[in-house]
C-alpha cells in the first residue's frame, strides 16, 4: 500500500507546546508527582515519554523515574502475523508497585497496543493507578479504552494514517496525516 | 535488521550473518524477561512444543523446556526410552504423528547426523535441531556466542580456541560456523586422532599444541572428552590428556588475563579442566547456562513466527 502526504496537523511549536500542557496536566492531576512514575511504550512513545519526564522534572524540580516499554510480545495478532515482529527490551529499573503510573504513547487508534501494555506493566507489579497519555487521538478505538491526557484529537479517516515524527527517530518533529495513493 | 523467515533451525551452516545477528538480539531482549520476577510472557500462548530427544540430555531438554514455558507454550517431553521407538517405530513416523497431535515445534535430538534436516523435510511444523550426531547443535554454539559477545562486547576479531574431542563434537562445527560467519577467528586444538579430516575447510585454524593455541586466545571453549568412546591404544588415557591439554591456573598465567573460559557441559572436572579453572573468575560456565534459556526463548519465538499464516 502506498501513501501520499495529505496535511501536516502538528509542526515542532505545536508538539512542544501540547506536551508542556500535558507535563502540567499530569502534575496537577496526580495532585502533585509523589509517586509518579512514566513509561513510555516503544519507540516514540518512550521518546515522547522522556521529553515529558524531563518537563514535569524542570517544573517541579525533582528526579521522576521513567521507564520503556516493549508490548511485542504482548500483542493480540501474533499467532496471524506472519513474521514475529522485532523482540525489543523492556526497560523498567524502578519497581512500580504502588507507583502513579502515566503510560505515554504518540498515537491512539484501536487501543490494541494499550490493551497488551497494561498486560505487560501488570506483569511487573501492581500500580497505584495506570493513566494513559498520547499526542495524538485519531479514534477508532476496538476497544473500550480512552486516554487521560491527549495532545490534539484528530478525526480521520479509516483509510488514512497518522505519522508522528520525532527528532529522536526521524531527525524532526512534525505530525503528517497521509492518504492511500489512488 | 532482516526479518526471520526460516521455519526450521538445522544449524547454523546454513544462516547468514544477519540472521545469526538477528537471532542473538533477540536473544538480549529475552534476557530482560528472565530477568523479571514474572518470567513469564504470553508470547506463545497456544501453541505446543515437543521434545523429541533420542539421546539422553538432561541440560539441553530442562532449558528448552524451560524456555517453552516462559513463552506461555505447553510442552511435552518425549523420552525414546519409553516410547513407540522401542516398538520400532522409524523417526519420519513418530514425527507425523507428533505432527497429527497438532504439535507446532518439534524439539529434537538424535544420534544420527541429518535426522532434523529429514525431519524437516518431511514435516509442515518448525523443528529445532537440539544436537544431531556429529553435526550440528546450534542453540549450543548461539548460547556460547551470545556469552561471548556479552563478556567482551563483540565477536568480529576475537580469536577463539576451541579445546577437546573435535571429531564427535557437533558443538565444535556450530561454533566454528557461527564464529567464522560473524568475523570471529578460530582455532581447533585436540589431539591428532581426534582432528576429523578436512575441518580446516570449515574456516578453522588447526593445531595440536596447545600452548600455540590458547597464544593470543580471547576465549577458549573447552568441550568434554568423550572417554566412553574410548577406540584403542591411540586414545589418550584421561591423566595423559588432563597433563597435554587440560585448562589449568598454572596454564592460564601465560595467557591473556581476561580469556573467557567456555564449557558446554557436562564437567569432567580434572580431565579436560581443572576445578579451579572451572570454579574461577575466568569461567563463564554458569552464565552460559543462564544463557541458554534466553537463546532458545529467542529460537522459539523466531521459527515460530515463520509458522504462522
Amino acid at each position: 500500500m502506498e501513501f501520499k502526504e495529505k496535511a501536516m496537523i502538528m509542526d515542532k511549536e505545536a508538539i512542544a507546546r501540547a506536551l508542556t500542557r500535558i507535563a502540567h496536566e499530569i502534575i496537577e492531576k496526580t495532585k502533585g508527582t509523589k509517586e509518579l512514575a512514566i513509561i513510555g511504550i516503544r519507540n516514540r512513545g518512550a521518546y515522547l515519554a522522556e521529553r515529558i519526564t524531563a518537563l514535569i522534572e524542570k517544573i517541579e524540580g525533582i528526579k521522576i523515574p521513567v521507564g520503556i516499554l516493549d508490548i511485542t510480545l504482548y500483542r493480540d495478532d501474533l499467532t496471524t502475523i506472519a513474521e514475529h515482529p522485532q523482540v525489543h527490551k523492556t526497560e523498567i529499573d524502578f519497581d512500580i508497585t504502588g507507583k502513579k503510573i502515566v503510560l505515554v504513547d504518540d498515537v491512539l487508534y484501536t487501543g490494541r497496543t494499550i490493551r497488551s501494555a497494561l498486560d505487560a506493566l501488570i506483569d511487573f507489579g501492581r500500580p497505584r493507578y495506570i493513566q494513559l497519555a498520547v499526542l495524538l487521538d485519531r479514534g477508532h478505538r476496538e476497544l473500550p479504552i480512552r486516554a487521560d491526557f491527549i495532545g490534539k484529537n484528530v478525526p480521520t479517516a479509516l483509510k488514512e494514517t497518522v505519522q508522528v515524527k520525532l527528532k529522536e527517530a526521524d531527525g524532526k518533529d512534525e505530525v503528517v496525516i497521509l492518504e492511500q495513493k489512488g | 535488521m532482516v526479518a526471520w523467515q526460516k521455519k526450521d533451525l538445522l544449524g547454523l551452516e546454513n544462516l547468514t550473518a544477519e540472521e545469526i545477528e538477528l537471532i542473538l538480539s533477540t536473544a538480549e531482549s529475552f534476557k530482560e524477561v528472565t530477568t523479571r520476577e514474572i518470567k513469564k510472557v504470553p508470547a506463545l500462548r497456544g501453541k505446543t512444543v515437543v521434545n523429541l530427544f533420542y539421546e539422553p540430555s538432561t541440560r539441553t531438554r530442562v532449558s528448552f523446556e524451560v524456555a517453552a514455558k516462559r513463552l506461555s507454550a505447553d510442552v511435552i517431553n518425549i523420552a525414546t526410552e519409553t516410547s513407540s521407538v522401542k516398538k520400532g517405530e522409524t523417526l519420519i513416523d513418530t514425527g507425523k504423528n507428533i505432527q497429527a497431535l497438532k504439535a507446532d515445534i518439534l524439539v529434537v535430538r538424535h544420534s544420527a547426523s541429518g535426522a532434523c534436516v529429514t525431519l524437516a523435510r518431511h514435516l509442515g511444523i518448525s523443528v529445532i535441531n537440539a544436537g544431531d550426531g556429529w553435526h550440528e547443535h546450534p542453540t549450543q554454539a548461539l548460547l556460547d556466542i551470545f556469552t561471548l559477545k556479552e563478556k567482551l562486547g563483540k565477536i568480529k576479531g576475537l580469536k577463539v580456541s576451541i579445546v577437546g574431542d573435535i571429531a564427535h563434537s557437533r558443538v565444535a562445527r556450530s561454533n566454528i560456523w557461527g564464529l567464522s560467519k560473524l568475523g570471529a577467528q578460530v582455532t581447533v586444538c585436540a589431539p591428532k586422532m581426534l582432528i576429523p579430516p578436512g575441518i580446516e575447510k570449515m574456516g578453522a585454524g588447526v593445531t595440536c599444541n596447545i600452548d600455540q593455541a590458547l597464544k593470543d586466545a580471547d576465549a577458549v571453549n573447552v568441550l568434554r572428552m568423550q572417554f566412553e568412546r574410548d577406540e584403542g591404544e591411540a586414545f589418550p588415557n584421561q591423566l595423559e590428556y588432563f597433563k597435554q591439554f587440560g585448562i589449568t591456573t598454572e596454564r592460564l598465567k601465560s595467557l591473556k588475563k581476561n580469556i573467557v573460559v567456555m564449557h558446554p557441559g557436562p564437567l569432567n572436572r580434572g580431565i579436560e579442566i581443572s576445578s579451579e579453572v572451572a570454579d574461577g573468575a575466568n569461567s563463564v560456565i554458569l552464565e552460559q547456562v543462564t544463557n541458554g534459556i534466553a537463546v532458545r526463548m529467542a529460537v522459539l519465538y523466531l521459527v515460530s513466527g515463520a509458522t504462522t499464516k
